[in-house]
């Protein structure tokens, strides 16, 4: 039975059936094991995008023109910024130094909020044209949309003020016609699914590390660290550099590559 | 190494070191949880086979007797996940591999026991999900195909939730035993010392950890595609149901190795005490388990040999399971070898593992028919498939367990089971195992397809025949849980730290162990299959 109620700051936790140096080596393994098994989860995603975009290239390449690349690359920038900063967090823990721990850690997870707070922009941008599933059509007359693939059409709809130029609704059963030139395109539907599963699913990690690192966070605050046991920084900045790396495959491959 | 048959015994043990639920609720002692989780899965066990009779009740004569089609359908869709994702998966490893991993490296406990605890919740979770869905039951086949799975009204999103959450149970215990045997191993305990059956645990717990997440990953997708219609798997949509396949056996086919590879291991411990005689070729074993998990990631579409795959990928996929089969014969050839002019005692424990051996025999090279292209465009969806994968997982897995239950029975609970009833369940197991499945090769190879619920009236003798088969083996299985579960409550017959003198640590330690499993951390010297040979430390 492990023995979490003496814990001293500064000094490792001490499990009955470990030694602290076979614990610390333990608990990187476990964790370097759980991130191959996260990256295994998000290689089923890479494989379905990369087989449907060599099936379908032109509308893929369409499709990722309503992605701003500006956007993904300040995430980028923050993401990796970020990822500097847990590292610099490990290094100040190994130190014994918990208040740049803590500081460091909390502009990590600052980094975090800006991430998500560009990634509900540009979700929301999406929702508000109508390119968000769930989103239903309004009513429409035929041909009342000029292109509607570009941004130049678009229908207006009187809640909300809406400017959408696609519709996404679970039912396409009796829709208008003007409703169904507004549909998204199955192929739209394809990169779009895609899109928003694996940038949603990376944001929920984001939102796990963030957590993660809070609680880190945390026992800095109450120097819980030193030379003997920076165990939980180490594995925390791990778990965020996965974060990092994730993106760092996703962004090319969805703002960047045409 | 020597034997211990002197362990000193005492009345506190791991069972009645604390007895309130809560103790046994909040437990982080591996050999509690070991029990919970086989408490679960029996009852799972029960409720898999339940279906499964009554499947056999209905195929036992030609024509529509009790069951609608649709009804049908659901059962065998809920005994093929029932038994698979709530049973056999967790199966050997969360019940034996819990409760013996840390005895047989000489640890106190697993890597992460707080993990563990957390994976048998995780556990019960998607259990009370499964069952939740049983409300409006699925009809898909345990496999979802798309598009069936993507149109059809049942709860097909919460049956498949369910699966997510089982498979984060079995990511957990996997990650824990690996990082186990890695960093747990007394002193003097080195790789080529362990135990066959911690070989076992690690090569499923790599499988466990690495392929499971693939799953959950694929059925997510299926739930999105079924919340939000976006068209992976729908060819309408411009998607692919073969995809689906592709990604579901990428993990549906290692799965078959988590099942088995621990049943292995059990056979290679079992065998050798009762033959008093070393294991013939411990290290290739040990080398042949590991190959099996890793050659097994890469057979995945022999499943789909006739599902539109092209000509090449099949040729590649069809030589490769030839390949796979190659470590498992290598096992199978030492265990025979290892009988070979032994000293052979005919209890319990190895009549299951002789009785594994001739029928794992019959399944892998079954499953060599399959894997041969030609013959797989006859065979496949048919009864011959059932019968084989019967013959691996039952055949296999099941009575690898069942023989591990009762190996380590004495161990466990302290207690000695009766060894003549023991005997007699095992008989019925067997025949009423082989009376079911070997007529169902026949049935296949005259072209009876599965998941049918009716038949040609030509086929009926054969599936009487099965339905038969089936009633006996369920007794058989009663019997023998009835027999253990008597025994360990109405026995008075204390059992020694050392009933069969087997080498390995998990018998240095009094029977049921000690809450810290040893009473001084043991060291070990040789490994543990040195039977028969005169000087201490001869070695292999």
């Amino acid at each position: 039975m492990t023995s979490v109620a003496q814990t001293i700051p500064g000094e490792p936790p001490h499990p009955h059936h470990w030694t602290p140096t076979n614990a610390y080596h333990g608990a990187k393994l476990g964790m370097w094991l759980f991130l191959a098994t996260e990256i295994l989860l998000f290689s089923v995603l890479f494989t379905a995008f990369a087989l449907y975009r060599w099936a379908y290239l032109g509308e893929f390449h369409d499709a990722s023109l309503n992605l701003d690349w500006k956007l993904g690359a300040l995430n980028t920038a923050v993401l990796i910024l970020s990822s500097f900063t847990a590292a610099l967090a490990v290094d100040a823990a190994q130190r014994g130094n918990n208040k740049r721990v803590k500081h460091l850690l909390l502009f990590t997870v600052m980094c975090g909020g800006i991430f998500l707070v560009v990634k509900y922009f540009e979700y929301s941008h999406k929702y508000h044209i109508g390119l968000f599933p769930g989103v239903e059509c309004p009513v429409v007359e035929a041909g009342a949309l000029h292109g509607s693939e570009g941004h130049g059409g678009g229908a207006d709809v009187a809640e909300g003020g809406h400017h959408l130029e696609y519709c996404w609704p679970k039912d396409t059963s009796g829709l208008s016609e003007g409703q169904r030139e507004m549909l998204v395109s199955s192929k739209y539907k394809m990169y779009f699914g895609l899109y928003y599963c694996m940038t949603g699913l990376h944001a929920l990690h984001v939102i796990i590390g963030m957590l993660l690192l809070s609680w880190v966070c945390f026992h800095a605050s109450r120097n819980r660290f030193s030379e003997k046991y920076y165990t939980p920084v180490e594995l925390g900045a791990l778990y965020w550099h996965l974060v990092d790396l994730i993106w760092i495959y996703l962004f090319p491959l969805l703002y960047l590559v045409d | 190494m020597t034997v211990h048959s002197d362990v000193a015994h005492n009345n506190k043990n791991y069972l009645n070191h604390e007895t309130t639920l809560w103790s046994w609720l909040s437990t982080v002692d591996h050999k509690r949880i070991g029990l919970m989780y086989l408490f679960t899965i029996t009852g799972f066990f029960i409720v898999g086979g339940l279906a499964a009779l009554t499947m056999r009740m209905e195929l036992a004569s030609s024509g529509a007797d009790f069951l609608s089609p649709e009804q049908y359908n659901v059962l065998f869709t809920l005994h093929g996940a029932i038994m698979i994702f709530l049973f056999i998966v967790p199966g050997i490893p969360a019940t034996m591999g819990n409760f013996l991993l840390p005895l047989m490296i000489g640890a106190k406990d697993v890597a992460f026991p707080r993990l563990n605890l957390l994976s048998f919740y995780i556990y019960v979770v998607g259990a009370f999900m499964a069952l939740y869905a049983l409300l409006n039951p699925i009809d898909t086949g345990w496999t979802f195909y798309a598009p069936y799975s993507m149109q059809t009204q049942s709860a097909v999103i919460l049956m498949t939730g369910a699966a997510f959450v089982l498979g984060f149970s079995s990511i957990l215990t996997g990650l824990n035993f690996v990082v186990t045997v890695h960093r747990l191993r007394c002193p003097g305990m080195t790789w080529d010392r362990l135990p066959v059956f911690v070989w076992g645990l690690y090569a499923t717990a790599v499988i466990q950890t690495l392929a499971t997440p693939v799953i959950g990953m694929t059925l997510l997708l299926l739930i999105v595609e079924r919340w939000l219609g976006v068209g992976i798997f729908n060819p309408a949509m411009g998607g692919d149901p073969v995809l689906f396949e592709h990604l579901f056996w990428f993990y549906s086919h290692p799965v078959v190795y988590i099942m088995v590879l621990p049943a292995f291991g059990v056979v290679g411990e079992i065998i050798p005490v009762f033959s008093r005689k070393p294991l013939f070729g411990y290290k290739m074993v040990c080398y042949a388990s590991v190959a099996i998990a890793l050659v097994g990631f890469l057979v995945w579409a022999h499943h789909m040999l006739v599902a539109g795959i092209s000509d090449t990928s099949a040729i590649y996929f069809s030589v490769i399971t030839f390949g796979v089969a190659i470590p498992t014969a290598i096992k199978v050839f030492n265990w025979v070898s290892t009988m070979y002019k032994g000293s052979i005692s005919f209890d319990t424990p190895m009549l299951y593992a002789m009785g594994f051996v001739f029928l794992f025999m019959i399944a892998g090279t079954t499953g060599i028919y399959l894997a041969t292209l030609a013959v797989d465009v006859f065979y496949h969806d048919t009864y011959f498939v059932v019968a084989h994968f019967h013959y691996t997982i039952q055949g296999g897995a099941v009575i690898g367990l069942i023989a591990a239950l009762h190996f380590w029975f004495p161990k466990m609970t302290g207690k000695m089971y009766n060894e003549p009833l023991a005997k007699i369940a095992f008989v019925l197991v067997f025949v009423g195992f082989n009376l079911t499945f070997l007529p169902q090769f026949v049935l296949g190879m005259e072209g009876m397809p599965r998941r049918y619920f009716d038949y040609l009236p030509e086929f009926e003798g054969l599936h009487r025949l099965s339905s038969y088969g089936a009633v006996v083996n369920g007794f058989g299985y009663t019997f023998a849980l009835l027999n253990l579960l008597g025994a360990w409550i109405f026995s008075k017959k204390q059992a020694p730290a050392n009933p069969y003198n087997s080498l390995s640590l998990e018998w240095n330690t009094q029977s049921p162990p000690i809450h810290e499993n040893f009473e001084e951390t043991p060291s070990v010297t040789d490994y543990p299959y040195a039977y028969g040979t005169p000087v201490e430390g001869g070695g292999h």
